[in-house]
């Protein structure tokens, strides 16, 4: 398959209005407001789109869950807040092709009913809002973004809000918290945000390459779009691939391709041709998969059925240089770090879990200490108000699923046995009571 | 009484409620930056004012370096909120630096992917490059030295963000030189694999 979100990224001027308008920009935009709400609804609910942001949940169910008879103003909130390891397709397409998400988020707004988009993006990518805000000036000048959009009679405003890190404010809820100026925690739910969302008003919450497919399937049509994919997984897909590959990097590819082919094909193979020992498909928050289990359709059902998700599609290659428990530890460590803290079972399982880990990676671990871990992640998977508990447990569960023996290696020898020469040096920081 | 065991925090949880250091200095925003807040808070409904205070925060910090409880204090007067709002806020996200910093804030990211890359021995050449640890800040204030989590960027792995600018691609046998090219050229120094190019992630 062609490129199509990222077809021109390598062109130096790609980013530019006067570049996207040469190549059919806001033209979908065009085709949307000739049609009525509810029509651009029913074509992108035909087009298959699945959210791009992790949960695969249909962006045009999404859209009509939100409820439009209200006298409450409706808003879409775009999640440009990418902070799931091993993801950074969003990054490039904010970078490379901002007017398409702009489209995207009118387009959006025209089948809600909303008058105003909010694209909230991570504080860290300020070279990235950079870009966003000076094309997003770039368009509001050119009449494609504020009042009569295009002469069409269609107003609606697009506003950019800096993020202030948060890994939880990927979560749609905690990111409506955070767009208020609270705390990035999640909401109990129901209400759904299309129900009760932003400011209490229904709202519609789209990752960033979500909507950037919406122009594409306008332009195209939703027979073409789905067509593209194996059923029920149509379009292109950014694949994210990063770790011990030889080429890092954002690939686009047709969600019939293989894990083989992006990892081997794609991004090279393993770095140094060094053999490969694992791969978390899509993102840190998924289980592992094994070398044997590569020949799989890189879609979300594919990836499913193999046992895992391809959640943000942010694949992270390991070779045999990597010690599994070390790997568990630096993802607990993360999420200790990122848990928002509003649910006990997480805010103090994942420090139990960094203790555990941390302890068998020092040699001072115990065989006991592998069932401890089991039941520490048990206690927190499921009982916490939204995923990242599910997201936090896995690591230590699928590391001591997969790989029992190297876990019991560390105990049995009182060391890490597969040291790296690419990790630290000194000891690593022991903390005391 | 308690049923389970010590256990050992080490550092305050995220969620925990600190106070911003007073430096017992008043604080109030430039005109200009009293202007460009006020255009700000424009984006929002009048019922969704509190949203300004991140950005209302991001003023501060560019004006007085970090947020100080004064600023706290300020900012709560502009949005017309409690300061416990914007506390709350503050201590919450670990962009807004709640005591003084040194004038180049060098951010290794050490999550996973980095990690796979190197980040581990990044920190440790800069450790001994920038005369600081992780959290901590040169005698002379000009690095602080931080250990953040995954920035989004992966395939430019190790990732090194200084201030607001990005480092790409840092072998950690290039992490001295950086570190003196820093102590010269300033941000100028920043630069990497995919920075700014057309080919970015390709």
């Amino acid at each position: 398959m062609d490129p199509i979100l990222t077809k021109f990224v390598r062109e130096p001027n790609s980013y530019t209005l006067d570049f996207y308008l040469q190549h059919e920009g806001y033209e979908g935009l065009r085709k949307a407001l000739a049609m009525p709400p509810n029509d651009v609804i029913e074509l992108v609910k035909a087009s298959g789109l699945k959210g791009r942001g992790g949960a695969g949940f249909p962006a045009g169910m999404k859209w009509q869950f939100v409820v439009k008879d209200t006298p409450k103003p409706k808003y879409i909130v775009c999640n440009a807040d990418e902070s799931e390891p091993g993801t950074f397709k969003d990054h490039l397409l904010m970078e490379r092709n901002p007017h398409l998400l702009f489209e995207g988020c009118l387009i959006a707004c025209h089948a809600i009913g909303a008058k105003v988009a909010y694209i909230y993006i991570r504080g860290e990518f300020l070279h990235v809002q950079n870009i966003l805000e000076q094309q997003l000036a770039a368009a509001y000048a050119k009449g494609f973004v504020g009042r009569n959009v295009m002469g069409l009679g269609f107003d609606c405003d697009i506003f950019i809000h800096r993020g202030a890190g948060a890994y939880e404010a990927g979560e749609e809820t905690a990111l409506l918290e955070s767009l208020e100026g609270k705390r990035a925690q999640p909401r109990l739910k129901p209400p759904f945000p299309a129900v009760s969302g932003l400011y209490g008003a229904p709202t519609a919450v789209n990752n960033v390459e979500t909507l950037s497919n919406v122009p594409v399937i306008l332009l195209r049509g939703a027979e073409w779009y789905a067509a593209l994919g194996p059923e029920k997984n149509g379009g292109p897909k950014l694949y994210c691939v990063s770790g011990h590959v030889a080429k890092p990097g954002v690939y686009e590819a047709s969600m019939k391709t293989t894990l083989r082919e992006l990892i081997f094909d794609a991004a090279g193979g393993v770095r140094d041709g060094r053999p490969l020992k694992a791969v978390i498909p899509g993102g840190s928050s998924v289980p592992i998969l094994l070398p044997h289990q590569l020949d799989i359709e890189a879609s979300f059902d594919g990836v499913a059925k193999a046992g895992s998700l391809l959640g943000s599609a942010g694949i992270i290659v390991l070779d045999d240089t990597t010690c599994m428990v070390w790997l568990a530890e630096n993802l607990l460590r993360f999420y200790r770090h990122e848990s928002c803290g509003k649910c006990t079972p997480c805010r103090e399982g994942t420090q139990w879990l960094l203790n555990l880990l941390e302890k068998i990676e020092r040699g001072e671990g115990e065989m006991k200490d592998l069932a401890l871990i089991e039941s520490v992640a048990g206690l927190i998977a499921g009982k916490t108000l939204c995923a990242f508990g599910d997201a936090a447990a896995t690591p230590a569960l699928t590391t001591l699923k997969h790989f029992r023996g190297e876990y019991e290696a560390h105990v049995r020898e009182a060391r890490c046995t597969v040291p790296a020469p690419w990790r630290r040096r000194s000891a690593a920081p022991v903390h005391s009571h | 009484m308690t049923f389970h065991p010590k256990i050992d925090y080490r550092e305050l949880h995220r969620s925990a409620r600190q106070l911003p250091y007073d430096d017992g200095k008043p604080f109030t925003y430039t005109d200009e930056n009293r202007r460009r807040f006020e255009e700000i808070a424009k984006r929002y409904p009048p019922e969704g004012r509190k949203s300004a205070i991140l950005p209302a925060l991001y003023l501060v910090q560019r004006q007085l370096g970090f947020v100080s409880l004064n600023a706290v204090h300020h900012v709560a007067e502009v949005i017309g909120c409690t300061p416990a709002d914007v506390e709350d806020v503050v201590s919450f996200y670990t962009m807004f630096y709640t005591k003084p910093v040194g004038q180049y804030v060098v951010q290794v990211c050490r999550t996973l992917p980095c990690a796979l890359r190197g980040a581990e021995r990044v920190t440790e050449e800069l450790t001994s490059a920038l005369g600081t640890g992780p959290n901590g800040t040169d005698p002379t204030g000009t690095f602080t030295l931080i250990e953040v989590e995954c920035l989004g960027a992966c395939d430019r792995a190790p990732l090194v963000m200084v201030n607001d600018g990005w480092h790409e691609c840092l072998a950690p046998e290039d992490a001295k030189a950086l570190a003196a090219d820093l102590r010269t050229r300033g941000e100028a120094a920043l630069g990497g694999c995919h920075h700014g190019k057309a080919d970015a992630g390709k």
